[in-house]
């Protein structure tokens, strides 16, 4: 077992390696994660049962709560690729940081967006404004800064291999974040109400309503696994372009 | 483990260590800053400032809402039900999930009397989430 991890390990630092095992992968994963998404969707939005409080708008957590955990995943991915990169110098893991900032700030932005069309109509119902700057708020803000900035130090430094390793320092660094998110509503007094899931308790919901979730957030993982082949395969050929066994799959003549 | 990756290991959680150092000061020395409103104990205790645009946060106290016939003027008290209670007066439109024993965020200021004049009331709601029938089941 350990030897065949090992074996793993070795491989992963062949690009094409990976682009030849993974051909497949994309189509599968897509269409399941969709299909996911789509049944956690039409479960929690038409099916579970109304908030006795909330009303309705609780609903928008089958978005909002996926899209929040992604936002996250996605930025651990990249805070551990760039790791990766800066340890063992492998290839792969600086395309991972590279592609997966980009689908990082798409789950970032669902999340915020969620959250403020949620937020507007039980938090701020009667006040003028739709946004509020609490320790969750501004923290999670701070998460789209963070993936903004690490694609803008990508374009800002010519050398190629520099900006992989500026890159992946800034992501390491910005792991802070992360707890500081997690617990942002219990250090501080907040607007954003604390967990609703933790490790040691049961629920805050019933079942009825949390499976919904559930599916959700699995077809939201599912989805993003299939996402991430897809422009990492993109990426492996951008950048082994000038390869023969990329020219060969291509079929261009070379001299 | 080969020695130069062991090497380039340490600097990176030398790197993480630092940088959550860093923070974890940062956060604690501006952690008044932070915290989104005041609890009742500190407004009671006169460590809120008085005539300054602060927000106050506790759950509305059951049968203190006070509604006037002829106006939106309402008068609440906020508690944290550990014997720490501030007065709200406030004239306007209450959000729907305002209700006692719900938790309320008040924006306005504290006034020489020690009640607060609030001209923005933000409704908090808890992690909690029940279908309407389980809670008449379990009121019954």
């Amino acid at each position: 077992m350990k030897q065949r991890l090992k074996e793993l390990w070795h491989q992963l630092g062949s690009p094409r390696w990976f682009y030849q095992i993974s051909g497949r992968w994309p189509v599968w994963l897509l269409a399941l994660g969709l299909i996911l998404i789509a049944a956690g969707w039409v479960w929690g939005l038409a099916y579970a049962p109304p908030d006795y409080q909330q009303g309705n708008s609780f609903r928008i957590m089958y978005v909002h709560v996926p899209a929040s955990m992604l936002a996250q995943s996605c930025y651990i991915l990249l805070g551990v690729a760039g790791a990766v990169l800066l340890i063992w110098r492998m290839k792969l893991a600086d395309m991972v940081v590279a592609v997966a900032a980009p689908i990082g700030v798409g789950f970032v932005a669902l999340s915020l967006v969620t959250g403020v069309l949620w937020g507007k109509p039980t938090w701020l119902q009667a006040s003028d404004r739709w946004w509020v700057w609490d320790a969750r708020t501004t923290s999670m803000l701070v998460l789209l800064f963070l993936y903004f900035g690490i694609i803008a130090l990508r374009q800002a430094i010519a050398r190629p291999e520099s900006a992989g390793r500026a890159c992946a320092v800034l992501a390491v660094v910005g792991l802070i974040n992360i707890p500081i998110i997690k617990y942002s509503v219990d250090w501080w007094l907040t607007l954003h109400q604390p967990a609703s899931f933790t490790l040691t308790e049961k629920p805050a919901m019933p079942a009825e309503m949390w499976l919904p979730l559930l599916v959700s957030a699995l077809g939201f993982y599912v989805f993003f696994a299939g996402a991430m082949t897809v422009a990492l395969r993109t990426e492996i050929l951008r950048r082994e372009q000038r390869t023969q066994w990329v020219r060969d799959l291509a079929g261009v003549l070379t001299r | 483990m080969h020695p130069v990756r062991r090497k380039r290991l340490i600097v990176i959680v030398f790197i993480l260590a630092g940088a959550a150092v860093t923070a974890t000061l940062v956060l604690s020395a501006l952690e008044e800053n932070i915290n989104l409103f005041y609890p009742p104990e500190q407004v009671a205790g006169g460590e809120a400032p008085v005539g300054k645009r602060i927000r106050v946060g506790g759950m509305v106290l059951e049968g203190s809402v006070q509604r006037a016939s002829d106006s939106l003027e309402v008068g609440f008290v906020l508690t944290d039900r550990r014997g720490s209670d501030v007065g709200v007066r406030y004239s306007g439109i209450l959000p729907d999930l305002f209700r006692e024993g719900q938790g309320i965020l008040v924006t306005g200021e504290l006034d020489q009397a020690g009640v607060f004049q609030a001209d923005e009331v933000l409704a908090k709601h808890d992690e909690n989430y029940m279908p309407p029938e389980l809670i008449q089941a379990d009121i019954r």
